[in-house]
């Protein structure tokens, strides 16, 4: 299963990174949040794979259980990716409504 | 030493302070600054003559070999005189001068500074602290002569000084660390006793080469002249000060200083005197066909720099004495000229030598000053300017190498020299009053101090001139290494030296007549030189500059293109090639895992996953994306789930519905997609993206096989109800071992959501 599991990190992975070299500002957003998916998904791969034996105290023989410290840390990143979304989201929102396009490329312009 | 360099310090910025009352005074207590100066340093010369040398180092960051480490020999013991003397009379003539400017202050701080710095220069024994003291000269002497900075010409200037001596600069710091590396110290008399080792050293040309190029920026050779005419901009009397004795000086002083370390070899005698052959004939021969009366004085100076240079290339006893007296020669005589310079310009309010003319009854005592000056630059007897060109043709004549053809143009240069000074007393001082003569009152007498003072030099030594040999005795006992009874006087017999005297006085008199006789000949060699001397130095430079900031615009356009995504290709591009390479170098790996499809269900999950992921990135519809990417999302918390992770999946779950939520909640307020990039650039965008999924795939593999964090997962779930009293491991790491973490990830969450409040709460601003 971790193959598979690796060859869906890397197809969201590049779901995410198709997304994000879009112009579209809405694309790019949602570009951001497969990427920390995949990241997360990537990270918690990396513990390798215990199916059905969460880590509750007492668990029984320790090297049977799932690791809890890449859990640990992919809940942060789970809740901080949120927060980047929601912000680029509301900037996004206010961007529209102060030049009403949504290309990427007119941001060149405004630049200036 | 430091001490006087301190007040120098001290006293430029307290002249801010002066109440506006006694302003007037400012340029007399710094005068008599310099004159006190001038004093203490004079007390020495009774043990300068004895040949004592007379040093002072203070600890500044000795493990670097740097120190504060003063010296006061011959050479610096004459260089000293010279910078607070002129300095003295200059700002004399300043308090006159500046009159009626604004931001007098500013200036004489500068001045001040420019003069404390000079002094440091020549105390320097730490070739660094004089690359220190060196740099500063150059910085001040771009604000200086950027003080009328409102003018364009001023500070194109400035720039231009700035700019090539700042380059020179740099040189020679790398000529110094070169030098340094060899000896292991910056310490001029180390130097000088290694000298043997130096010269013979790999690193000796490299070395000399770069040194030179500071030499020649700072003292204006050729090709680097360009600088000093247009330095005229400055005042008056920083243009006396600058070309007499200070800043251009610092080349030649440097020179000097390392005659005894460099000197004396074959390159030494070939590079420096042919640079000052062609610099001394450039600057006599183009300051006769100048217009205005600085900028003949400039290239004249020029001219001069190129004399000294040459002489001390020469590199014999009778050269390097000649440029001692030359020194001095030309000191009094350039001091002098620039400050009758800016007198006849604030007199008759023109510096247009064509508009000039009878001066000889406006300003008697100016012209008697003025030709004195003049007949010294000419090298007339009885000045001192007749025995300084005197010792130079007899160093010429003797010179080793390529003494006739030094000798023939230098003939010539000399020439244009007697010319170029007739030329300037006639204009000036004889003819017809052109001009409006204006009333200065009072201050005509503080203008001509210096002048007189520096013309009375000229004679008294001309006559005298054992008076001056005694103070360079000693110097030419540091530079030439022994020393050697200096005769100086007027007129050596008829020997070939004399006729020669007599050939260059007699053909400029001759070419000036010619001139005189015939109007147009002037004006005609003046469209003559500017049609074949075309190459302007000075726009030269310019267009360089201009091209080096296209290049660099240029430059920038390409790699700031202000393209977004072009910006992110680039950085994927590159994480890509890079983990690309990392699977390229480590191909050895291998796994043991193998592909399985059970369990079915989540095999199953993963295919949804997938087919969704994928309709996301290609889905023209809004609302389809969002539920595609909802479906991904809500799907990896399924995995999250299977896989031991109940609190990644109920966090996944509650995000995954907000945000599609959110989406949902802003998709209405905002625009269609629009296809708007080219299925080529789409084409290219899917392949770089699976190239950055499959190694990403790689690397998770690789990941999956590691365990690198177990000893520190095996300590949290020992202890998590031991210590922390919580049996949900992963929530214990969260709020209890780690809960300064957790904190930290509230805090970005609360600015997040601040942030989002301000931006939907504040108005559109209008423009």
């Amino acid at each position: 299963m971790e193959i598979l599991l690796a060859i869906l990190t890397g197809l969201l992975f590049a779901v995410g990174v198709y997304l994000i070299l879009r112009r579209s500002i809405i694309k790019f957003i949602i570009g951001i949040i497969f990427l920390s998916n995949a990241t997360n998904l990537l990270v918690f791969l990396s513990a390798g794979l215990v199916s059905g034996k969460p880590v509750f105290v007492p668990g029984g023989e320790i090297a049977m259980q799932a690791d809890p410290l890449p859990q640990a840390l992919v809940l942060t990143a789970i809740v901080i990716g949120f927060g980047i979304v929601v912000f680029t989201i509301a900037l996004k929102y206010k961007f529209f409504k102060t030049t009403g396009t949504d290309d990427l490329d007119q941001l060149q312009q405004t630049d200036k | 030493m430091l001490y006087i360099l301190l007040i120098y310090l001290g006293l430029s910025f307290a002249i801010f302070l002066i109440p506006e009352k006694f302003k007037k005074y400012t340029a007399f207590i710094i005068a008599i600054l310099q004159l006190s100066v001038f004093a203490y340093f004079f007390r020495f010369f009774p043990k300068i003559s004895n040949g004592e040398k007379i040093s002072l180092v203070k600890d500044w960051i000795p493990d670097l070999n740097l120190n504060f480490s003063f010296l006061l020999d011959g050479l610096s013991f004459l260089f000293v005189l010279l910078v607070t003397f002129i300095g003295f009379l200059v700002f004399l003539y300043a308090k006159a001068y500046m009159k009626g400017y604004s931001g007098t202050s500013r200036f004489y701080f500068y001045l001040t500074l420019f003069s404390g710095a000079m002094l440091g220069l020549v105390l320097s024994e730490n070739m660094i602290q004089l690359f220190v003291f060196w740099e500063l000269t150059s910085v001040l002497s771009f604000l200086l002569i950027s003080f009328f900075n409102e003018k364009i010409a001023s500070r194109k200037a400035a720039f231009q000084s700035l700019f090539v001596t700042g380059f020179g600069g740099l040189s020679l710091l790398a000529g110094l660390i070169l030098l340094g590396s060899i000896t292991d110290s910056y310490s001029i008399t180390d130097w000088i006793q290694n000298s043997a080792i130096i010269k013979t050293d790999s690193k000796y040309l490299p070395a000399l080469i770069l040194i030179l190029l500071g030499v020649f920026t700072k003292s204006a050779q050729f090709p680097f002249h360009f600088w000093l005419p247009g330095a005229m901009q400055a005042p008056t009397p920083v243009s006396s000060y600058l070309h007499s004795a200070t800043m251009v000086k610092a080349g030649i002083f440097l020179l000097f200083r390392l005659n005894p370390v460099l000197g004396g070899t074959t390159e030494w005698t070939y590079i420096i005197p042919v640079i000052g052959v062609i610099t001394m004939l450039t600057g006599s021969y183009l300051s006769i066909t100048q217009k205005d009366l600085k900028a003949v004085l400039a290239y004249t100076t020029i001219s001069a720099l190129g004399v000294l240079v040459l002489l001390i290339g020469i590199d014999t006893k009778i050269s390097i004495k000649a440029a001692f007296i030359f020194l001095f020669v030309h000191a009094f005589y350039k001091a002098a000229l620039f400050m009758l310079a800016g007198f006849i310009d604030k007199k008759t309010g023109t510096r247009d030598i064509d508009s000039l003319g009878g001066l000889i009854f406006v300003m008697p005592i100016g012209f008697i000053v003025g030709s004195v000056a003049l007949f010294s630059m000419a090298g007339i007897p009885p000045m001192l300017g007749f025995i300084g060109k005197e010792l130079i043709y007899e160093a010429k004549v003797q010179s080793p190498g390529m003494g006739f053809l030094v000798l023939i143009l230098g003939v010539a240069s000399n020439i244009f020299m007697v010319i170029i000074s007739l030329v300037l007393m006639s204009k000036a001082f004889f003819g017809q009053t052109k001009s409006n003569i204006k009333q200065l009152g009072l201050n005509e007498g503080l203008f001509l101090v210096g002048p007189i003072v520096l013309a009375m030099l000229s004679v008294g030594f001309g006559v005298f001139p054992d008076l001056l040999s005694n103070y360079i005795e000693p110097a030419l006992q540091i530079v030439t290494g022994d020393s050697m009874q200096i005769k100086l006087k007027i007129g050596h017999g008829f020997n070939e030296v004399f006729f020669l005297s007599l050939f260059t006085v007699l053909s400029g008199i001759i070419v000036f007549y010619l001139l005189n006789k015939y109007p147009n000949l002037l004006y005609n060699w003046r469209s003559f030189n500017s049609k074949v001397f075309s190459i302007d130095f000075a726009d030269l430079f310019s267009y360089g500059i201009a091209s080096f900031n296209r290049f660099s615009e240029n430059n920038t356009k390409l790699i700031q293109h202000g393209y977004h995504r072009y910006y992110i290709l680039t950085i994927i591009l590159f994480t890509t090639v890079l983990l690309w390479f990392q699977v390229y170098i480590t191909r050895g790996w291998q796994s043991d895992m193998e592909l399985t499809l059970r369990p079915l269900y989540i095999t199953g999950l993963i295919a949804i996953i997938i087919i969704s992921a994928l309709y996301c990135a290609f889905a023209k519809s809004r609302l389809a994306t969002i539920i595609a990417m909802g479906v991904t999302g809500y799907g990896i918390s399924f995995i999250y789930l299977y896989y031991s992770a109940v609190d990644l999946a109920i966090t996944q779950i509650i995000v995954e519905t907000l945000t599609v939520v959110l989406f949902v909640l802003v998709l209405q307020k905002l625009p269609k997609f629009a296809i708007l990039s080219r299925l080529r650039s789409r084409m290219r965008d899917a392949v770089i993206a699976l190239a950055f999924g499959s190694v990403m795939t790689i690397l998770a593999l690789k990941a999956i096989d590691l365990e690198f964090n177990r000893p520190i997962s095996d300590y949290y779930i020992e202890n998590s109800y031991l210590k922390a009293y919580g049996k949900n491991v992963v929530n214990v790491i969260l709020v209890d071992f780690r809960a300064l973490d957790t904190l930290g990830e509230v805090t970005v969450l609360t600015i997040a959501s601040l942030g989002v409040f301000v931006l939907l709460k504040s108005k559109k601003e209008k423009r």
